[in-house]
């Protein structure tokens, strides 16, 4: 009985790592791009070594740099290396990043903010995702270490958010805890108000993921404003992990109740899977997502024809004329052979917001984290500090740690975004 | 001859006992020195957690001889119950260790009614359904906690299912937020907590095996029908083990989820209980002992020493685990093992004839 149990035990181990190694297959072409990436940032590492002998701050940041997010918290990483570089070239502050990977987990998440906190990390750039953000940035809170996420956007990450249903803080403010990106709310209701000021849609769908912090985040403040906008819902469907493959239900529930616009606040892996079965079926309406969706373009395997005439919010755009981030994407291609996501840019918005937060003060290089924190959140909540950067011009934060800068409306063509106005 | 076999498992148990209490201590005094790394500090009562799960996988596999595939299901209801309770008592004026003692309480016996509600009927059959049946538990569990909202007001608790409006009023707390399951917990299981419910255990498990029941128990795993055919009752044990089973892995859920900042359904799913599982055949089935050291290792191993190697750290764990399966498993090197050790020799036996 007992090898018998041993034999099925091993069986369903060896299963359930095929079925790891299938999870990673999506990522795996981005695997081999980020060990190029991994060569060409050991090779900066060395630099940020030999400057660390003279006295570097040292930046940490937390992400899923394996498994199914890996495409998140590689650009991210990849984006901060770029703005650590250019930052140690000009003399100066000097800066040393290093990145811990998370899995996209919790649990995870707060060692790897442990294992950096060990090696004497004294800014944290957070975590990339939301859910590992809401566990470190509580660590992060109350350890006193200044925290600035690129793209964790749920509003648990900040804290002293009123719940509208009791009309109680929940989670108290974590007053060290800012964001690069849009929190989910703002991103949810700025669509809304875009989609009826653009009169994109009459009857509008709504698929998202319920068991995702960020996508049902999106869609409460996207439901709420919508009311309030009297758009017309005529279809709202869900999905989870275990059926984020198989969309044949919300797709016919949004074709038959006639919708001629689909909105779709989610990452982009499931975004694509919708695309390809609504076109399978032969519906066509608008498609309608968020930041999540960016990625898309670059999916392994995935058609980008069928992205055609996607609309979406991003702050970033990679085909923009600027200087700032042409030079950026040529840099980011050259290095890491990719083209940069909005994940990146905020990343390195983040690193550079901090070092303009810094250059005009007095810092040593062995100053205390918790010191630096004081600096820092006095630095960015006061009035004259702004920043302009890759994803937005007159950035600027407040107490309540959320970022205001405003979203630039992008819709694919040719497999490739350009800007909407 | 008999007295010497019993004289040898109780002095095994001390043995087992010992290095509980020795490891405690050990880890008492590196922390008091103030030497422990924060990272393996975090680490400490979530392994605890792990601990006690795969001591008590090991009850139902190795000790019962049914396989369950859904223990993360149970460790999910202890987190969300026995988290519930402690939030609820947060402004009771009761001190943090009452708190989490009621939480394990209470998450340890919601879990011993999931697992009677599971037990009662699947333990009457025969063969591998027990397997099946867990596996769906695990998944069912998931689904239902995704889609649970429990709040508190002035008023007292509210329930809800699918929709976030419960109907809390001015001043209330979402406690369960259904996807995104608990936030804003107060991590208030200690290691010391961790490692008393770790020796609880242990000595509910090594009384229950060395007593009656424990040896019906272990007839109905080595020959069902001998054992009935002398009237063992077969579901009444049954169900004993793996209600008790279930119980444990409630407490160990309670333990963990206290230990986080945030707990949501998808952390308890299939991958966990394979975790768990694997836990308890690379320690070696109805080796108790060799569940904890192999907890401790293949939960600290992939967070500590292998994040030097980045991106090929789950690469190397795979190997880890491959490497531990052949040399466990291997009769050359345990014969190797007990000519080194002539003691180990009498255990290794001792320890076969276990399992």
């Amino acid at each position: 009985m007992s090898k018998k149990i041993l034999a099925l035990a091993l069986c369903l181990l060896l299963a359930a790592t095929c079925f790891a190694g299938c999870g990673d297959g999506s990522s795996s072409q981005d695997g081999g791009s980020s060990s190029q990436g991994g060569a060409a940032s050991e090779a900066s590492q060395a630099q940020g070594d030999a400057s660390a002998a003279e006295g570097a701050i040292k930046i940490g940041g937390t992400g899923p740099l394996t498994g199914g997010a890996a495409i998140y918290g590689n650009a991210a990483k990849n984006g901060a290396q770029i703005a650590v570089d250019e930052i140690n070239a000009l003399g100066g502050l000097q800066f040393e990043l290093r990145y811990e990977d998370d899995v996209h987990d919790p649990e995870k998440a707060v060692t790897a903010y442990n294992t950096l906190k060990d090696w004497g990390m004294q800014v944290f750039l957070g975590s990339v995702t939301s859910k590992p953000a809401v566990a470190t940035s509580t660590e992060a809170n109350s350890d006193h270490i200044f925290f600035l996420t690129p793209s964790a956007s749920s509003t648990d990450v900040l804290g002293g958010v009123e719940n509208p249903l009791t009309e109680t803080v929940e989670i108290e403010r974590k007053d060290n805890i800012f964001q690069m990106c849009f929190v989910d709310p703002n991103q949810g209701s700025a669509s809304a108000q875009y989609i009826y000021d653009q009169k994109l849609g009459e009857k509008v769908a709504v698929i998202y993921k319920n068991d995702d912090v960020y996508s049902t985040g999106i869609y409460n403040s996207f439901a709420a404003k919508a009311q309030e906008l009297e758009i017309e819902i005529v279809s709202t469907t869900t999905f989870t992990d275990d059926t984020s493959t198989d969309f044949s239900v919300q797709i016919a529930d949004a074709k038959d109740n006639g919708a001629d616009l689909v909105f779709l606040p989610m990452y982009y892996e499931a975004a694509s899977m919708i695309l390809i079965q609504a076109d399978s079926v032969g519906y066509k309406p608008q498609w309608f997502g968020v930041d999540g969706m960016d990625g898309i373009l670059t999916l392994d395997g995935f058609d980008t024809a069928l992205a055609e005439g996607v609309m979406l919010l991003t702050p970033f755009n990679a085909d923009s004329d600027d200087e700032a981030t042409s030079k950026f994407v040529s840099t980011y291609k050259e290095q890491f052979g990719d083209v940069p996501n909005q994940f990146a840019a905020d990343s390195y918005d983040c690193v550079w917001s901090i070092y303009n937060a810094l250059k005009d003060e007095e810092v040593a290089s062995d100053i205390s984290a918790s010191d630096l924190c004081d600096k820092l959140i006095a630095k960015f909540t006061s009035s004259d500090f702004s920043y302009d950067g890759l994803t937005g011009e007159n950035m600027t934060w407040d107490e309540t740690g959320a970022v205001s800068k405003s979203p630039k409306g992008m819709v694919i063509k040719e497999g490739a975004y350009v800007g909407m106005d | 001859m008999k007295r010497l076999i019993i004289r040898k498992k109780s002095r095994k148990n001390f043995l087992t006992y010992g290095i509980v209490v020795a490891a405690y201590v050990a880890l008492m005094a590196v922390m008091a020195a103030g030497a422990m790394p924060s990272a393996i500090q975090g680490l400490l009562v979530p392994m605890c957690a792990y601990i006690i799960a795969a001591v008590s996988l090991n009850l139902t596999v190795g000790v019962l001889g049914e396989l369950s595939l859904g223990h993360a299901g149970f460790m999910s209801v202890g987190a969300f119950t026995g988290c519930t309770a402690a939030m609820a008592l947060a402004n009771s004026g009761m001190p943090s260790w009452g708190r989490m003692a009621a939480a394990v309480v209470v998450g340890s016996l919601l879990a011993a009614a999931a697992g009677a509600l599971v037990g009662v009927p699947v333990l009457r059959l025969q063969g591998d359904y027990l397997a099946i049946v867990t596996l769906a538990f695990g998944e069912i569990i998931k689904t239902v906690v995704t889609n649970l909202y429990i709040g508190i007001d002035p008023q007292g608790l509210h329930f809800g299912f699918l929709k976030p409006d419960i109907g809390l009023g001015k001043g209330g707390k979402m406690i369960v937020n259904g996807p995104n399951g608990i936030s804003g917990i107060e991590k208030i299981s200690t290691l010391t907590a961790g490692f008393l419910i770790i020796l609880l255990c242990l000595v509910v498990i090594f009384n229950l095996v060395d007593s009656r029941s424990g040896r019906a128990i272990m007839a109905l795993r080595d020959n069902r029908i001998a054992a009935e055919s002398v009237g063992i009752n077969a579901t009444k044990y049954k169900l004993m083990a793996f209600v008790l089973s279930a119980a444990m892995a409630g407490a160990a859920g309670a333990l963990y989820a206290l230990s986080q900042n945030t707990v949501t359904a998808s952390k308890f799913d299939f991958n966990t209980s394979i975790l768990i599982l694997v836990f308890v055949v690379l320690g070696g089935l109805g080796n108790m002992l060799g569940s904890i050291v192999a907890a401790t290792v293949l939960y600290i191993l992939p967070e500590t020493w292998l994040r030097q190697f980045s991106d090929y750290r789950m690469l190397i764990y795979a190997v880890v685990l491959i490497g531990m399966m052949l040399v466990t498993n291997s009769q050359k090197v345990r014969t190797l093992l007990g000519k080194l050790l002539p003691q180990k020799k009498t255990k290794e036996k001792e320890g076969q004839g276990d399992a």
